[in-house]
């Protein structure tokens, strides 16, 4: 077996090996059960007293998402001024200028929803103070928004029938005390140690061997990457993210950070099934997850390992696989893995350039975001997951020809509405959005914009139509990442992806949460011999059909107009 | 509601000290302890600056290995891949220039001795490695260039290959600016 492959066994060999045993903490975290870390109670009542919080008040659904979208509302107007204004506050070294409204606009949407889509460059685009008062807090505070509110769907199921639903402030500060800020020292060290930058010097110059004078960005780069993973943020401190040798050193550090950014979502989902006291349930989600993954994971290998075609007919030698966009460090294998993780978990940051890979990973790639429920973002990833989930019992309460159930609560009219806007959602956000931005691009070619239309794509024919898809599926699905020839930082591609990452993060999670909430004051239904069982293999064979089916019929035309006709193209 | 507003900005205010004030500085504290000063590990010659390790820079004349071509000339202020497709039509002419250039500076070589990574952009633009392969095809030019014996260099080339990480798993790879230094320091 060559060492690429085994490099990337090994490194979901140890995922999985740091996932289960936290999932099973993180149920007891949360459950308020004793655990090692509650060393740190003082330091989170600390926290509740300055902040006038008593976590003895208990929260239903409502209140909760009240709570949740008042503080994520107060970060977005914290963030859009000082993203302006950055220019006139200190901690600038590079004299970086402030942003203008419609990008600080899209940027602080971005980081607000756990997304960290990046229309500006790292390097030139922000100052020292944005990247840790903004940026990095918001890495930190969305991963734990998006846990606590899969912390309140847990709750709604652990108990028989209740409207009391714990309290959101204790989710969401333990998510950052006990899980959050503690790994991200780790890495972040790990990162500093391995030679991530990590100071606040600002820009260093020297001349090079061959007397080319060259300037170097810096900064608090490690603090900042540690989280970026583990809270499936995504943005990069540079503007090539984990591509970027300070951002992302050895292949040593590229095990750490592909581990980091997979661990939480996949232990969120053994936490469910030990919080509700059903492991059963957890582990059969858990299997589908892991099955979409490799499904999604085997194909990327093949095309990448393959090489680019074209290239092959130059005659020369691919003997790891593609190399455009890629660095020799990492080498295709963990390149591949990285693009799977991370389209499927929603962190979208990179090791390669996307838009430089095969045709049929872009496809692979797309649809994974797509789906966004395979493991799938912090907290966030599993509420994607429950409103598949929904469907399926309905659709198998149909087939059945029983009132659908789930957990032992009836899933009645007013549950199942929720979960079909919440699934159309998607696909009408990705593909209204890619149909306007093509005609624009075909018809106003010449609007006076920073980046005039016709100017967008940076790849001409099918893939150009890919840039586009996949900007506005990245931002959907709160991904982040991007086919990043596309020329994305006017006014037209700021609001309209601001808008998609907006309603892509809100809905999906007011959606999950409210049915939760409907379901849980419902009548407990015991389990009799006429009941859906959601923790078999029939059943989760069921939820992976209702997950392929539905994307599927979504999604096909517009992958058929893009990567899958490049693919087609290219085989000529 | 109104209570709801005066905990979150409360509670920002405090974890914005917690989390980027006392979280980032005690790991730029404990960076004064590793190589580079957690500034970024310089890499000196003859006791002045000449790059970063772990930066790749521009190395285009005959008597220095090359590294791969970059889509922002080795920019270390504005990283960058070309992000150019797989079936772009002026991305596989500029390919195919390349190649043209490496077997006019390597005549001794045929086309299928070159690796992709000589002739494709990396995806930061500062990619400080290339392969094995990438500085064997150039071993010939650079001893007849430098009058120095093949072998000699060949050797340079195996000692400075970085094997895969703990010998098992992922690429080998080889540090361009390093390997450039030694072979200086060769006469």
């Amino acid at each position: 077996m060559n060492t690429e492959l085994l490099g990337i066994i090994a490194t979901f060999l140890i995922t999985l090996a740091i996932a289960v045993p936290l999932g099973k903490y993180l149920a007891k975290v949360f459950a308020g059960e004793k655990v090692w870390t509650d060393f740190l109670k003082p330091l989170e009542n600390g926290i509740y007293k300055l902040s006038g919080i008593n976590t003895k008040e208990q929260m239903n659904w409502k209140q909760h998402l009240k709570a949740l979208l008042t503080i994520n509302l107060l970060w977005l107007v914290y963030g859009f001024f000082v993203l302006i204004f950055q220019d006139k506050l200190p901690f600038n070294p590079d004299g970086n200028p402030g942003m203008t409204p419609d990008l600080a606009f899209n940027t602080i949407i971005s980081f607000v929803a756990n997304c960290n889509l990046q229309h500006y460059s790292g390097e030139s685009g922000v100052s020292y103070l944005t990247q840790q008062f903004v940026l990095m807090f918001l890495q930190f505070v969305s991963a734990a928004t998006g846990i606590a509110a899969a912390v309140v769907l847990f709750k709604a199921f652990r108990d028989k029938t209740t409207t009391a639903l714990g309290n959101f402030w204790e989710f969401f500060v333990r998510s950052i005390t006990r899980l959050l800020l503690p790994l991200s020292i780790v890495v972040a060290l790990i990162l500093t140690f391995n030679g991530t930058p990590a100071s606040y010097e600002g820009k260093d110059q020297f001349i090079s061997m061959q007397g080319d004078t060259v300037n170097v960005s810096r900064g608090p780069a490690a603090q900042l990457i540690a989280i970026k993973h583990l809270g499936t943020n995504g943005g990069g401190y540079f503007g090539a993210n984990s591509a970027h040798p300070f951002e992302n050193p050895s292949y040593f550090t590229n095990v750490v950070e592909l581990v980091a950014q997979v661990i939480i979502p996949m232990a969120m989902v053994i936490a469910f099934g030990y919080f509700i006291r059903r492991r059963k349930l957890g582990w059969t989600i858990f299997g589908v997850m892991t099955i979409g993954l490799f499904l999604l994971l085997i194909p990327m290998l093949s095309s990448e390992l393959g090489g680019n075609p074209a290239l092959a007919k130059m005659g020369i030698a691919q003997t790891t696989g593609a190399m455009e966009g890629k660095e020799v460090r990492f080498g295709p294998a963990a390149s591949a893995y990285w693009s799977t993780v991370t389209t499927i978990i929603s962190t979208g940051s990179v090791n390669s350039m996307h838009d430089s890979t095969m045709p049929m990973s872009g496809t692979w790639q797309l649809l994974g975001m797509m789906i966004n429920a395979f493991y799938g973002g912090c907290g966030v990833g599993l509420l994607n997951y429950f409103i598949y989930l929904i469907i399926a019992v309905f659709i198998s309460g149909l087939m059945v020809g029983r009132t659908p159930e789930f957990l032992g609560h009836k899933v009645e009219a007013r549950e199942i509405k929720i979960a079909a806007i919440i699934t159309l959602l998607s696909p009408f956000l990705i593909l209204v959005g890619t149909a306007i931005s093509s005609y624009i691009f075909t018809n106003y070619g010449d609007a006076a914009w920073a980046v005039q239309p016709k100017a967008w794509l940076n790849n001409p024919g099918f893939h150009g139509f890919s840039e586009m898809l996949y900007e506005m599926t990245s931002s959907n699905a709160n991904n982040g990442s991007g086919f990043e020839g596309l020329g994305d930082n006017n006014i037209f591609w700021n609001l309209s992806t601001g808008i998609l990452i907006f309603l892509g993060r809100f809905l999906p999670i007011i959606g999950p949460i409210a049915i939760a909430g409907l379901l849980a004051s419902k009548k407990f239904i015991p389990e009799s011999a006429g009941t859906l069982k959601t923790d078999t293999k029939t059943f989760a064979l069921m939820t992976f059909a209702v997950i392929l089916v539905l994307n599927a019929l979504s999604y096909f035309p517009a992958l058929a107009l893009g990567p899958l006709a490049e693919y087609f193209t290219m085989l000529k | 509601m109104k209570k709801y507003i005066i905990q979150s900005i409360r509670l920002t205010l405090v974890l914005i000290v917690l989390l980027c004030i006392l979280y980032p500085l005690s790991i730029a504290l404990a960076g004064k302890f590793s190589k580079g000063n957690g500034d970024g590990e310089k890499i000196t010659k003859n006791g002045k600056v000449v790059g970063y390790a772990l930066l790749g820079q521009s190395f285009t004349s005959p008597e220095y290995f090359w590294g791969r071509p970059s889509a922002v000339g080795y920019n270390a202020a504005g990283s960058a891949g070309s992000n150019k497709g797989p079936s772009n039509e002026d991305y596989l002419k500029s390919v195919s220039d390349r190649i043209d250039t490496l077997l006019k500076y390597n005549p001794t070589i045929k086309k299928a001795d070159i690796p992709a990574d000589m002739v494709t952009a990396s995806g930061s633009g500062l990619d400080p490695n290339i392969s094995e392969q990438g500085a064997i095809i150039q071993i010939k030019r650079i001893a007849a260039i430098r009058k120095i014996d093949e072998r000699k260099i060949t050797e340079l080339v195996v000692k400075h290959t970085d094997g895969p990480f703990l010998g098992l798993f992922g690429p080998s790879s080889i540090n361009v600016l390093k390997l450039n230094i030694a072979l200086d320091e060769l006469k």
